[in-house]
């Protein structure tokens, strides 16, 4: 019976299967996420490839996988190029991938972040680790191409400043396969080179790809491990190598690192002369200040001889002053002596007596004189009054034939009758003698 | 190990002449400073005088061994 519906053997349709899809997908691009990576002793990398709905099966073989700059880890996103192939036995297929870069950054640059991630960790970078730059390098080690454009300009620089230092020029490939290890080596062994001083390790600019030798790890150990100190000099100033980060310094250009070099060099010869300049300068201005001290004090401190000549006029002026002054001072006290014996004299006690009779005897005079006189006027008053006197004599009106009665027994004289009554005892004087009398009668009248 | 020298000398004149300059010395003092910055003076002097100068380019010979020959750049280029 021959029906037109072909029956395939399993064989047959696998084979099928595997010309379809290898034909048709021969190298192709394909972008996904790694997952389930395994590496066996082999080498080879087995992987899924996965998006968020498919995954499909892949594997690097080690022919391939060993030029990888950056590691294939789970969860990468990637680019892969390569082929279907289906596996009859297992009837599986899969992606043979020969070629495989991260997406979005590229391999070498993710290579480059993965080993300064690592290196870092390990403290490679760590400032404490750098060693300082000498500052008077005399031997200098140089690793770099002879025939490249670092050297050239290194060289032209060292030339220009006149710098008396010592090249040790280490030739090296800078880039392609192996340069790595030249350069590592080149920087050991210029350690056991004698007395270098510091190393320069360098190229001109170029891609990524052509500094990459800069970034691999053996460059790297190689600058950690000397012990004399090195100066990164890789491409241009925006190009940052690893082994800039772990270098003892890091200079932006061949150009740069030597010039810094030789800079501090011709620093140091100015800064030495300036210091010797200001070293004489100050020491000579010292002196003379020193010596205008010693020059001010020699002068007050005079000879002695002088010293004893100037004593002696000193003396005799001041003893001519002296003198002077004695002989004022003497006349003056004898001055005020005289005028004080002057004075004196004129208090002399017997002068004062002789005075004091002579004026005695005047006042005595005058006494007399005035007593006379006073006599006289005084006479002359006793008599006025006397006469006055003499006619107010109350008795003397007795003698006209007026008496005084007095009243018995009080005494007192009468004048008024109208105090009296009869039979009053009165008394009665007259011009001679006096008598008794009885009051008999009392006449008040006036007559 | 020159280079330790050179540096402690260097820094010491500095030090001198900077006292030297603030002027507080005594005679006896200054004079002494004095002598000794120019003597510092004179092997810095020396140091910075002691490298040649020379460009060498290091090369192994047949034995591996490492030795040094003149360089020049000209020479280089021929290459």
């Amino acid at each position: 019976m021959s029906i037109f519906r072909p029956i395939y053997t399993v064989t047959q349709l696998t084979t099928e299967i595997k010309n379809l899809l290898e034909r048709n997908f021969e190298y192709i691009w394909v972008e996904g996420e790694i997952s389930n990576l395994r590496i066996p002793t082999s080498g080879h990398i087995y992987f899924t490839l996965k998006d968020e709905t498919a995954q499909i099966r892949a594997v690097m073989f080690r022919l391939q996988s060993r030029l990888l700059k950056f590691e294939p880890v789970d969860g990468l996103q990637v680019i892969s190029y390569g082929r279907i192939s289906v596996y009859e036995p297992r009837g599986e297929y899969q992606l043979i991938v020969d070629y495989l870069e991260p997406k979005g950054l590229g391999a070498l640059q993710l290579a480059f972040e993965q080993l300064k991630e690592k290196l870092a960790q390990e403290g490679l970078f760590d400032p404490a680790h750098k060693k300082p730059i000498p500052r008077l390098p005399q031997r200098i080690g140089i690793v770099t191409s002879p025939t490249g454009a670092a050297i050239r300009d290194m060289l032209k620089i060292i030339e220009r400043r006149y710098a008396n230092v010592h090249i040790f020029l280490y030739p090296v490939r800078v880039q392609g396969p192996g340069a790595a290890q030249e350069i590592a080596q080149a920087i050991k062994e210029l350690n056991e080179w004698p007395s270098i001083d510091v190393i320069i390790v360098g190229r001109g600019g170029g891609s990524l790809e052509d500094l990459w030798a800069f970034n691999e790890e053996v460059v790297a150990r190689a600058i950690f491990s000397s012990r004399v100190p090195v100066i990164s000099a890789v491409g241009h100033e925006i190009d940052y190598t690893i082994a800039d980060f772990v270098a003892d310094l890091r200079a932006p250009t061949p150009s740069a690192a030597a010039e810094l070099v030789v800079q501090e060099k011709i620093e140091l010869i100015e800064g030495l002369a300036n210091l010797n300049n200001r070293l004489f300068h100050n020491f000579r201005s010292l002196l003379e200040i020193k010596k205008e001290k010693l020059q001010s004090l020699l002068y007050r401190l005079t000879d002695p001889r002088k010293r004893l000549s100037d004593q002696r006029l000193r003396i005799d002026d001041l003893s001519h002053r002296l003198f002077k002054n004695i002989r004022q001072t003497l006349l003056k006290k004898k001055e005020i002596f005289q005028f004080k014996k002057d004075s004196l004299f004129l208090q002399h006690p017997g002068r004062q007596i002789d005075q004091a009779s002579w004026h005695l005897q005047q006042l005595f005079r005058q006494m007399i004189l005035a007593e006379r006189g006073e006599l006289r006027l005084l006479r002359q008053k006793w008599q006025n009054w006397s006469e006055k006197l003499s006619a107010l004599n109350p008795l003397a009106i007795l003698e006209r034939g007026y008496s005084i009665s007095w009243l018995l027994p009080q005494g007192e004289i009468i004048k008024d009758a109208s105090f009296l009554k009869p039979e009053d005892k009165v008394r009665v004087k007259v011009h001679k003698g006096e008598f008794m009398a009885k009051v008999e009668k009392i006449n008040l009248k006036e007559e | 190990m020159a280079e330790q020298k050179f540096e402690d000398a260097f820094q010491k004149l500095e030090a001198i002449v900077k006292k030297l300059e603030e002027g507080n010395l005594s005679l006896e003092e200054s004079l002494k400073a004095f002598e000794e910055g120019v003597r510092l003076s004179r092997f810095c002097a020396k140091k910075l005088d002691e490298a040649e100068k020379k460009v060498e380019i290091l090369l192994k010979d047949s034995e591996g061994r490492l030795l040094s020959h003149p360089f020049s750049l000209n020479s280089a280029e021929e290459e």
